[in-house]
């Protein structure tokens, strides 16, 4: 509750950690990505449960191509790897190793989203809406949501760096950048999911 | 947009017209609301509106605005109830037509458990659990207030429809394709969507909120071991909450996308399979049974340990069968629809596992009879609750089994014999157990004791009418009477069984205006409760002075067992934990951004159920900026300094 009790030994471990409230904090966002888990199962469940409802409309094996999902998953993997570093750099307290390498996260993110609305015009130029079959809905609304999230994700990563800008690295910074980092990670083991249940399977079956 | 088509708008879309009921309903909300505003400003109370209670982070005040919304939403279900059960009195009425009992049956079943059962069970949590663990405030406060603010919110949306719109019409269950666009055009069923979703949120928020309160901030020396009942049934709800309602979100979000942009997750055609929404509603639909039967539980167990004077019997198969059923409770969801034709096995396995249920539920039974067992049992107002639950809702447990074995289900599905159950287990199980916890806990919201004498009418009047309202329904049910009915020819034998549960609806209604009666009587003229502790309670809640001051505690305790204070009084080590050295104490501030991001949620909301999807978007930026504001706020509370404590704790007699 109390981010004045933060009395920040640095013997006790990262600084996040320091207060209680960073405590708290840190365990409740563990506890919503539960939720998060929940939430995407069930749009991966209708997914799976909808692969072949394409009542005569495009299927995955017509729209879905390899590059341009290779590429998107390659950006996002690296962009958790560099998120890593950055918050490395906040373990060694190191404020423009931090903005630097979350500066580099955000890139990745946001050319992660421009590939993915790419690639949403595209299969609605083919003719591919999110009202053409029960497939394509699910279809939308599963890597949609995941979307959205990075992109949230990427407004929510832009406060943290101002903060950290303005304040330097404290108790409530640390815990803040942490919890985006817990947040970013969060998402690209969903896209791994995404990229197995949803292109690659796509293709297979 | 001429004139005309505004007027035509207004009067046949926007408003709801050509209903002598709505009309003096009409009336109703206009007189009602200016009373309070002329109230309010007659007496200059916007002022103490606004900044103790609108803007306020204090879980025992949200606890008590959560209780005062759950009260009012009872009223309004309770009224649904009752025109439904005049309507079905004698066969052949015309008093309701059939659109008209499809909306209020469904806005019945919905507000009971969205916006009565769990606001009332939240509220009781808010304001007894931290007490109970020795702690000063939730986890976290600030979202504490969102919590409360959107489900209020939520629920003002979804009463909106009935006046403004139309109500939404496909039952609480809201089954598809019929509530698609195509068979339920307008805008009834977005108002169930999008309030459900704003509530559902804000229900998450909690469930989230009260594990890391639970398992982060207990006093001193509060093992789990040692937690009182209540605050472990408070523990295992919010742990159901956080599994099971996302995927509420989910489904709300998809039959909205249906319905405003055209998918087809549920629809009839293009692939969709209205028999996914079945099951992706009951897959949180009965962990939802157990979110409002559990709390539940855990107050019955208090109530019936400090009334019996004696520890609560066999309290670690009390923990471990709260466990056990938050476990099965995510593997039973077919059973509500054994109909769908899933087959043998599928059938089997669920009817299987439902049965399953019985057993630990059968352990929490026995322990509370054995907890009784040779007590000397003080009949308060609400021990009477608790002791009237036992064999109420082992009737509602009984039909449970029976509607459990799948061939038999074939014949009690969705007749009157399943509206008899489930009033059985939620009325004898949730209600009765609300209404203890609210004589329980009273003394502790409000400084003052309810009156027993008006209490005890109220309970006498309400268990014997709800025992004739629903008890026949079983007959009825078995003779082939249907849920859903909006009216019934006069031959078949039902008419006296039901004139009788109209009857019993009416008793009901008449021990629910005593209960209001009675907390008008007792704010005025009830005993005052100067000790704090007027049960001779057991845990830490009774610890503190009635009403429990804004800090809770002025030192925390150390825990050294079970029934904490009941321990502490027993060992004289009272006396010495009141005259421990007090340090100033850190509390949060208030803030006026919970209530106003869940107004701007309210806006998106109405606008997305009119499909004006540019207010939608308005009110959804404002919401984001509200969230930008909270990140660069610094919010780092106040201090209670030791002089304002002890000025406290001394005009309570403590010092």
């Amino acid at each position: 509750m109390s981010e004045t009790h933060a009395v920040a030994t640095e013997s006790r471990g990262p600084l996040e950690y320091a207060t209680k409230d960073g405590q708290m904090k840190i365990f409740g966002f563990w506890v919503f990505l539960g939720a998060e888990v929940v939430l995407f199962s069930c749009l991966f469940a209708v997914y799976l449960a909808y692969l072949h409802h394409t009542a005569g409309g495009p299927t995955a094996h017509d729209l879905y191509e390899v590059k341009g999902f290779l590429i998107e998953t390659l950006l996002l993997l690296t962009s958790s790897f560099t998120c890593g570093l950055g918050i490395h750099e906040l373990r060694r307290r190191n404020k423009a190793g931090v903005l630097a390498w979350l500066l580099i996260t955000l890139l990745f993110g946001l050319g992660f989203i421009g590939m993915e609305v790419k690639e949403f015009v595209d299969y609605v130029g083919e003719g591919a809406t999110l009202s053409t079959s029960a497939f394509l809905s699910s279809f939308y609304i599963l890597v949609g949501t995941h979307g959205a999230h990075v992109s949230l994700g990427i407004l929510w990563m832009i406060a943290v760096m101002i903060q950290l800008g303005l304040y330097g690295i404290n108790p409530v910074t640390a815990r803040k950048a942490f919890i985006v980092g817990l947040y970013w990670h969060f998402l690209d083991v969903v896209w791994v999911f995404i990229f197995t249940a949803v292109y690659l399977t796509g293709l297979v079956l | 947009m001429n004139m005309e088509n505004i007027k035509d708008f207004l009067l046949h879309d926007f408003f709801v017209t050509g209903e002598p009921m709505i009309y003096m309903a009409d009336v109703a909300i206009i007189l009602v609301s200016l009373a309070i505003v002329f109230v309010l400003t007659y007496f200059k109370k916007w002022k103490w509106l606004w900044k103790e209670w609108l803007t306020t982070v204090d879980h025992k005040k949200i606890g008590i605005m959560y209780i005062i919304a759950a009260l009012a939403m009872l009223f309004r279900g309770g009224a649904d109830g009752l025109l439904m059960r005049a309507q079905l009195a004698l066969p052949n009425l015309h008093f309701l037509n059939a659109q008209h009992y499809n909306e209020i049956f469904t806005t019945h079943g919905t507000i009971m458990i969205f916006f009565m059962a769990m606001p009332f069970l939240f509220g009781l949590i808010n304001v007894a659990m931290p007490l109970q663990i020795g702690a000063r405030d939730v986890a976290f406060p600030y979202l504490n207030a969102i919590s409360f603010w959107l489900f209020f919110f939520g629920a003002l949306l979804f009463n909106l429809s009935f006046v403004i719109g139309g109500s939404p019409d496909a039952g609480w269950t809201s089954y598809t394709p019929l509530a698609e666009k195509g068979l339920d055009p307008g805008v009834g069923e977005n108002y169930y969507l999008i309030g459900l979703q704003l509530s559902g949120i804000g229900t998450l928020a909690s469930g989230i909120n009260f594990i890391v309160t639970i398992l982060k901030m207990r006093a001193p020396g509060m093992t789990l071991m040692k937690m009182p009942m209540f605050t472990w049934a408070s523990l295992i709800t919010s742990v159901i909450i956080v599994f099971a309602f996302p995927v509420l979100t989910v489904a709300l979000a998809m039959l909205t996308i249906d319905r405003l942009f055209g998918a087809h997750f549920f629809t009839a055609d293009s692939g969709g399979m209205p028999m996914m929404w079945a099951n992706l509603f009951w897959i949180w639909g009965h962990p939802e049974v157990y979110i409002v039967i559990l709390p539940a539980f855990g107050i019955f167990s208090e109530v019936i340990s400090t009334f019996a004077g004696k520890k609560l019997f066999g309290y670690k198969a009390m923990v471990w069968s709260m466990i056990v059923i938050c476990v099965l409770s995510f593997f039973v969801w077919v059973h509500h629809f054994f109909a769908m034709g899933a087959g043998p096995a599928v059938n089997s396995f669920f009817g299987v596992s439902t049965m399953l249920i019985a057993i630990p539920t059968g352990v929490k039974i026995f322990n509370w009879l054995l907890t009784l067992y040779k007590a000397k049992i003080r009949f308060t107002t609400a021990n009477l609750w608790a002791l009237a639950f036992i064999p109420n809702f082992v009737i509602g447990g009984i039909t449970g089994v029976m509607l459990a074995v799948v061939p038999a289900d074939f014949q009690y599905h969705n007749s009157y014999f399943l509206i008899a159950h489930f009033h059985y287990v939620l009325i004898a199980g949730t209600v009765f157990a609300v209404f203890a916890g609210l004589h329980y806990w009273w003394p502790k919201m409000f400084g003052h004791m309810l009156n027993e004498r008006l209490g005890k009418w109220a309970f006498w009047i309400f268990v014997i009418g709800f025992n004739v309202c629903f008890l026949p329904m079983h007959f009825v049910g078995l003779m082939g009477m249907t849920r859903r009915l909006y009216t019934y020819p006069a031959d078949l034998g039902w008419t006296p069984w039901n004139f009788i549960e109209t009857i019993g609806a009416f008793a009901m209604g008449v021990a629910f205006i005593i209960m209001v009666y009675n907390i008008y009587w007792s704010a005025r003229y009830g005993e005052r409760d100067t000790t704090g502790d007027p049960w001779n309670g057991r845990t830490l809640e009774w610890a503190v002075s009635s009403p429990a001051p804004e800090y809770n505690f002025a030192t925390i305790p150390e825990v050294k067992s079970l029934d904490a204070f009941w321990e502490m009084k027993k060992n004289g080590e009272v006396e010495k934990w009141r005259k421990q050295p007090l340090e100033p104490i850190h509390m949060p501030d208030n803030s006026y951004r919970p209530f106003v991001i869940s107004v701007l949620f309210f806006i998106a909301g109405f606008g997305f159920v009119f499909e004006w999807l540019w207010l939608g978007v308005i009110g959804l930026i404002g919401v984001f900026l509200c969230l930008a504001l909270r990140s660069f706020e610094k919010d780092e509370g106040h201090h209670i300094p030791v002089e304002e404590i002890e000025r406290t704790e001394r005009a309570a007699g403590r010092l």
